[in-house]
């Protein structure tokens, strides 16, 4: 079970946004986290306590394939995302390197910036403890679970490599 | 019930039924990445436990994004990239001075075909959907999967056609329709969708502008843009080719999921408004507003034809005194090629800095990075806040010919106004 305060963004948050690409010559998570959000919300990753959940709205992650913007977001200590709907590439890339995320148009118009929110992720349930209420969000599809379940695509890939 | 372009083509690379939504698992033809991508996905690739890729012939490196080296660590990502081709053998590493901007570069070397399953790490990707093929973005992590088994799933796309009907305005091209249709849907307008360009506009419409299009339909959220081939795309290829391929077309009864039609006879040339592609506005709306720097170039307008237009409007005229313009050819073969016609004098003695090409300012990186409080007018693809430097710059997205004519104005203008 998840559970953390809610970050709340607007529509069309953009890869650019969650890490500006003159911060893309590394691949260290730790690095790219300290950048996070910051031509938005400089610092974010030491305003965020592990655990919280960012809750955004339509078309979040648009934009360029940099798999850098899930790694910064999880490595900032968020423990899953919440949007209306996700650009595709993005909600890719979060599934591939294990970082959460659920699509729920309800929760995200009816949750507040810091907000306590808990999150089922196999049932796919969002639970607002502030305000009492509780959202379904859209389960995955069985073939993405499978990725998750085997821990991330390149697990789903070796156990694949190594069967064959 | 017909069948899209789309959908046949993943027909043809599956043994799962291709239906709408449906996820299914299909063979890949090309894998390729740059050097900001290609480091995540080569460290990915070991973790996996591949020996060796699915095929070194299919796949292509290139560095093009940090390149020429901006930094100690653009230069050991680079490394890193080079050091995988060498060991796996890569057919397709590109060194700088003998390749380019990828999206441009790829089809110019025959390497994207019409009818293949294209995938890069790149979100530009979908620019290849121009030769009638299925070209999309992924992410580094599904990139090292393809490569070590040559597959990937994708969930099939609905798809969205857009007909273009009239005859374009001179100085009116791909990038304007594609700013236009931007404008029209929203920058999620087709999210998770395939966007099929069609009628007779397209059909009149030059590679060059068919690349552009198709190269920004990632703005609208689509997964791929598309275009049926016709004889235009069957002569670009013919010579280049570098595998055999295939051409698939539309059924007349296909299903769509929306059809916009739009009469662009009178489409003046548009600009998008910082800081999302979709704000769009014809460009007499935006007049007057001033400018310190052009960019003309990237993997959107860095060919051929958009420097030969550039040229054209520069030609015997001076850039603003306060205007920088950096124009930077897509590959070297382009360069070359514009050496040869004249451009890059005209270029030069009109007071433009040509560079060697990279995505460089594109993204903020390097080679143009714009300072606190600038405007620019750049031929790229993006104007998100901060995405050319400093998160209070503003980017105004148009097209080679609003470009040129905005440096020599010193102010955004109608490239009729300067070639009255």
């Amino acid at each position: 079970m998840i559970k953390g305060k809610a970050w709340k963004f607007g529509n069309d948050i953009d890869t650019d946004v969650i890490i500006p690409a003159v911060y893309l010559n590394t691949t260290n998570p730790e690095e790219l986290a300290m950048h996070c959000f910051e031509p938005i919300l400089p610092n974010f990753k030491e305003k965020v306590n592990k655990g919280d959940i960012i809750v955004a709205g339509k078309n979040f992650g648009c934009g360029s394939s940099r798999q850098h913007a899930p790694i910064a977001i999880k490595a900032c200590g968020i423990s899953c995302v919440i949007a209306s709907s996700f650009a595709r590439i993005f909600f890719r890339n979060a599934i591939n390197i294990g970082l959460p995320i659920l699509e729920c148009e309800e929760a995200s118009e009816k949750t507040d910036n810091g907000d306590e929110l808990e999150v089922d992720l196999e049932k796919g349930i969002i639970r607002n403890l502030t305000k009492g209420i509780e959202f379904k969000a859209e389960p995955l599809p069985e073939s993405i679970l499978q990725i998750l379940s085997s821990g991330g695509l390149v697990e789903y890939v070796k156990k694949k490599l190594g069967g064959e | 019930m017909g069948r899209t372009i789309v959908e046949k083509i993943l027909q043809a690379h599956t043994n799962d039924e291709v239906k709408p939504d449906r996820l299914i698992e299909a063979k890949v033809d090309f894998a390729f990445a740059n050097d900001i991508t290609a480091p995540l996905a080569i460290e990915d690739f070991k973790l996996m436990g591949a020996k060796k890729v699915f095929d070194p012939e299919r796949i292509a490196l290139i560095p093009d994004h940090f390149t020429p080296n901006k930094d100690v660590k653009s230069a050991e990502q680079a490394k890193i990239m080079k050091e995988f081709a060498k060991e796996f053998g890569i057919k397709y590493y590109f060194e700088i001075g003998r390749g380019g901007i990828e999206h441009v570069l790829l089809h110019e070397e025959g390497l994207t075909l019409p009818g293949d399953i294209i995938i890069g790490a790149d979100s530009h990707t979908c620019t290849y959907g121009a030769l009638g093929c299925f070209a999309t973005g992924v992410g580094s992590t599904d990139l090292a999967a393809a490569w070590a088994l040559g597959k990937l799933w994708f969930k099939v796309p609905r798809t969205i056609k857009f007909n273009y009907k009239g005859k374009l305005r001179k100085w009116v091209g791909g990038k304007d329709l594609i700013l236009f249709t931007i404008g029209q849907i929203g920058v999620d307008g087709a999210l998770y969708r395939a966007m099929e360009f069609s009628g007779e506009v397209i059909r009149n419409l030059p590679m060059d502008d068919r690349f552009t299009m198709c190269n920004m339909a990632i703005e609208a959220g689509a997964k791929c843009g598309i275009i049926e081939p016709d004889e235009k795309t069957i002569e670009y290829v013919k010579g280049r080719a570098k595998r055999e391929y295939k051409i698939f077309n539309s059924d007349p009864d296909a299903e769509y999921e929306k059809i916009y039609e739009w009469d662009v006879s009178e489409l003046e040339p548009q600009v998008a408004l910082p800081h999302l592609p979709s704000n769009v506005k014809g460009v007499s709306g935006v007049k007057g507003v001033k400018v310190d720097q052009v960019v003309i170039g990237s993997c959107t307008n860095g060919r051929l034809r958009d420097l030969a237009i550039a040229a054209e409007i520069l030609k015997g005229k001076k850039v603003h005194p306060d205007v920088r313009v950096i124009i930077f050819p897509g590959t070297q073969k382009v360069y070359m090629e514009a050496m040869k016609l004249g451009y890059i004098q005209t270029f030069i003695e009109s007071g433009a800095a040509v560079s060697t090409p990279t995505c460089g300012p594109c993204l903020g990186g390097h080679m143009g990075v714009l300072a606190k409080g600038e405007i620019c007018v750049s031929t790229t693809n993006r104007n998100f806040i901060g995405r050319m430097g400093h998160k209070e710059s503003y980017v105004y997205l148009a097209s080679p010919a609003v470009a040129a004519a905005s440096a020599i104005a010193g102010e955004i203008v109608s490239p009729e106004e300067v070639m009255k």
